[in-house]
C-alpha cells in the first residue's frame, strides 16, 4: 500500500484551557515527509495536547497554525483533516467484525463495496490478521487489537498517521516485541507520523527523531542518539536515560574541574558555572585502583542479567551507579577505581 | 436447584417462611378468580367463568395497555436516547439542572403530575379525550428512568474515544451517532427499554387520574373491577394481568439477553 507523504508544519501552536492554565506553550515544531517522529515525555508535559491539535480534536490559541504540506488545515475539523489516529485503549467498534472496523472509513467515504472488500484485504494482509476479519474485537488479543486499530486508521489513506500511546494497554513482554512489529509496520507504510509515549525505549526503537517534551514545551528535538549522548538540556539527560549527580566543590568550581575519589579531571570551559555536574552509569569505568583512577568502594551490586550495576561509595559522594558487563569481577566491599572521561559530564543546569 | 449443606438449617427456614409469605397472595389470588364462590372456597368447585366475563368487559384495556407499553418505549427511543447523549456530552450546569428537573415526576405523586397536566391541557378536548393524554403522562414518568440508564453508558470513556475515532475516519455526527454510538450503547437501550414498558404497563397513579371510561388500561380496569364488582372477577383480572405480562416480560428479556450476547462486548 502506497501513502502519501506529508510534511507536517507547526506554527506557534499553544492551548490555554477554560480554567487558565497553559496545556501547551507555543510550539513550532516540522515533521518532515515520511518520518517517524515521537513526542516524549511525562504524563502532563503536553504531548497528548499537541498531538490532538495537529489531529483537529482539540483547537490552538488563536495565531497557531498547523500546515500538511502546503495546504492550512487549522480551519478544519477533524472529519475533514485526512489524519489517520491510533488511540491508547484503541477505541475500536465493539459491535463490528475486524473487517468492519478496518472498513468503516471506506464506508463513510462511499467507496463501492468491491473497492472496499479489495483494501481491506490489502491491510488484513499487512497488518497480518487473516483469517479473523469476522471476528469481534473482543475476541482478539492485545496486540491483535492493536493491529486492527493501525489498519483501521490507515485504511482510509490518511495524510498523516497520529499514534497516541498505543502500546500502554499491553503487558511488558508484549510490549516489546509489538514494537519492533510496529515500527516495522511504520517503515513499510512510509507514512509521516506522530508518535507520542512516554516511554524512552519505545520512542528510541520506533522513532526517527524524537521531540522530547517537559512542562507545555519541546526542549529538544533530534535523532536519539544525539538526544542521549549531547543533551543540550538536563531535563533531556535525566529523562533519557539514567544519570548521576555530581556535586562540585568549591575548590572544583575556582578550578573548573570535577574531582571523585581522591582524582580531579579538568572540565571544559563552557562547564565553568555548574555547581553539579550529570555522568550516565554505563561512562563510570570500574577498575583496579592504582595512580590515575579514583578510589571507591562497591556497597551494592545487582546483577540484572544484560549488566551489573555496581553501586560505589566515595568520600565525597554518597552513591554512584555504575554499570559494568556481567563478568565484572567486583564484589560487594572491594575497594575498587573508577575514572570518568572528562567529555562524557553533563551539565545539570541550563546555560544561562 | 442445589442446596450447600453447609448452609445453616437456620437461614434456609427463614428462607423459606418468607418464599411462602410473598407468594401466598398471588396463589390465593389466582385461586379466588378460579373458583365458582369465593365465601363457599374450593368445595364451590373450579370454573373459568370468571375469566371470560373479564374479558368480555375489559378485554379492550389488555390491548391498550400493551399498546401504551409499545409507544412508551418507542416515544422514549426517539426523545429519551438523543437527550440522554446530549446529557452525557454536556458539562453546563444547566444540564445537570436539567436532569434534576427530569428526575421530578417520580418523587412527585402521580396525582400531582396528572392534574399539572389535566389544568395545562384538560381544554384540548380531543387530546384530553384519547389515549395519547395517557402516553403523554406515562412519558413523562419513564422517560428519566430510559434518560439516566442510557446516559450513564454514553459517558464511558471508551465511548469517548469510540466517538473520536468515528471523527478521525471522517464520519460526520449522524453517521457516528446511528452507526458507532447507539449500537455501542445498545444493552442500555434495551435494558432502558424494558424497564419503561413494566413501569408503563403497571402503571396506576397517574393513569388513573388521566383516563376517560373510553381510555381505560389494565391497571385502571383492574380497580374498577375490585370496586364495583364480585371479588371473583378482580381476581380473575389479576390472573389475566400475569397471564398478558409474564410472558410478554419474558420474551422481552430472552430478546433484550440476545442482544447482549450477540453484542459481546
Amino acid at each position: 500500500m502506497e501513502l502519501e507523504r506529508t510534511r507536517i508544519q507547526i506554527t506557534a501552536c499553544a492551548k490555554t484551557y477554560a480554567d487558565g492554565t497553559r496545556g501547551l506553550q507555543p510550539t513550532t515544531l516540522t515533521v518532515e515527509p515520511g518520518e517517524v517522529l515521537a513526542l516524549l515525555g511525562p504524563s502532563g508535559c503536553g504531548k497528548t495536547t499537541l498531538l490532538r491539535i495537529i489531529a483537529g480534536l482539540e483547537t490552538p490559541d488563536a495565531g497557531g497554525r498547523i500546515l500538511f504540506g502546503d495546504a492550512d488545515v487549522t480551519p478544519l475539523p477533524v472529519e475533514q483533516r485526512g489524519i489517520g489516529m491510533v488511540f491508547q485503549h484503541y477505541a475500536l467498534f465493539p459491535q463490528m467484525s475486524v473487517a468492519a472496523n478496518i472498513g468503516y472509513g471506506l464506508k463513510i467515504r462511499g467507496i463501492s463495496d468491491a473497492e472496499r472488500t479489495r483494501t481491506v484485504g490489502e491491510l488484513v494482509d499487512l497488518v497480518r490478521l487473516n483469517g479473523l476479519e469476522h471476528k469481534r474485537p473482543a475476541d482478539l488479543s492485545g496486540g491483535q487489537r492493536q493491529r486492527v486499530a493501525l489498519a483501521r486508521a490507515v485504511a482510509v489513506r490518511p495524510k498523516v498517521l497520529l499514534l497516541d500511546e498505543p502500546l500502554t494497554a499491553l503487558d511488558a513482554k508484549l510490549k516489546e516485541s509489538l514494537r519492533d512489529e510496529l515500527a516495522e509496520m511504520l517503515r513499510r507504510l512510509h507514512i509521516t507520523a506522530v508518535y507520542v509515549t512516554h516511554d524512552q525505549q519505545e520512542a528510541l526503537a520506533i522513532a526517527d527523531r524524537l521531540a522530547v517534551m517537559h512542562a507545555g514545551r519541546i526542549v529538544q528535538v533530534g535523532d536519539g542518539e544525539a538526544l542521549y549522548r549531547t543533551p543540550t538540556d538536563p531535563f533531556v539527560a535525566t529523562f533519557l536515560g539514567r544519570v548521576n549527580r555530581l556535586v562540585r566543590t568549591p575548590e572544583d568550581r575556582s578550578l573548573n574541574t570535577m574531582s571523585f575519589g581522591g582524582l580531579r579531571v579538568a572540565c571544559s570551559a563552557s562547564q565553568a558555572d555548574q555547581t553539579t555536574l550529570l555522568v550516565r552509569p554505563e561512562d563510570i569505568e570500574v577498575g583496579e585502583f592504582g595512580s590515575g583512577w579514583g578510589q571507591a568502594m562497591v556497597t551494592r551490586r545487582s546483577f540484572l542479567g544484560d549488566r551489573i550495576q555496581l553501586t560505589l561509595a566515595t568520600q565525597t559522594n554518597i552513591s554512584l551507579n555504575a554499570d559494568v558487563s556481567r563478568d565484572h569481577v567486583a564484589k560487594c566491599g572491594d575497594i575498587v577505581g573508577i575514572r570518568i572521561a572528562p567529555e562524557r559530564l553533563m551539565p545539570s543546569l541550563e546555560p544561562s | 436447584m442445589r442446596i450447600n449443606p453447609k448452609t445453616p438449617r437456620l437461614l434456609i427456614g427463614v428462607t423459606l417462611m418468607v418464599s411462602i409469605f410473598m407468594l401466598a397472595p398471588i396463589g390465593l389470588s389466582v385461586m379466588a378468580g378460579l373458583v365458582s364462590s369465593y365465601s363457599a372456597g374450593i368445595k364451590s368447585g373450579l370454573t373459568l367463568r370468571w375469566l371470560k366475563e373479564v374479558l368480555d368487559v375489559y378485554g379492550s384495556t389488555i390491548t391498550w395497555s400493551l399498546m401504551l407499553g409499545l409507544l412508551c418505549v418507542l416515544g422514549n427511543l426517539l426523545i429519551g436516547v438523543p437527550c440522554a447523549y446530549a446529557l452525557a456530552r454536556s458539562k453546563s450546569r444547566a444540564a445537570r439542572l436539567f436532569e434534576e428537573l427530569l428526575t421530578l415526576p417520580v418523587a412527585v405523586p402521580g396525582l400531582a403530575t396528572a392534574l399539572a397536566l389535566i389544568l395545562t391541557y384538560g381544554h384540548m378536548r380531543d387530546f384530553r379525550q384519547s389515549f395519547a393524554f395517557i402516553l403523554v403522562g406515562h412519558m413523562v414518568f419513564t422517560l428519566p428512568f430510559m434518560v439516566r440508564t442510557v446516559s450513564s453508558a454514553f459517558q464511558r470513556n471508551d465511548l469517548l474515544a469510540m466517538e473520536e475515532a468515528a471523527r478521525t475516519l471522517g464520519a460526520s455526527f449522524l453517521q457516528r451517532f446511528l452507526g458507532v454510538l447507539v449500537p455501542a450503547v445498545l444493552p442500555a437501550i434495551v435494558a432502558g427499554s424494558l424497564m419503561v414498558f413494566t413501569l408503563s404497563v403497571g402503571e396506576f397513579n397517574l393513569t388513573w387520574m388521566l383516563h376517560t371510561p373510553l381510555t381505560r388500561t389494565l391497571p385502571v380496569g383492574l380497580a374498577d373491577s375490585y370496586a364495583s364488582m364480585r371479588i371473583e372477577i378482580g381476581s380473575a383480572y389479576t390472573l389475566v394481568f400475569l397471564l398478558v405480562i409474564l410472558p410478554v416480560l419474558w420474551g422481552l428479556q430472552a430478546i433484550g439477553k440476545l442482544i447482549e450476547k450477540h453484542h459481546g462486548t
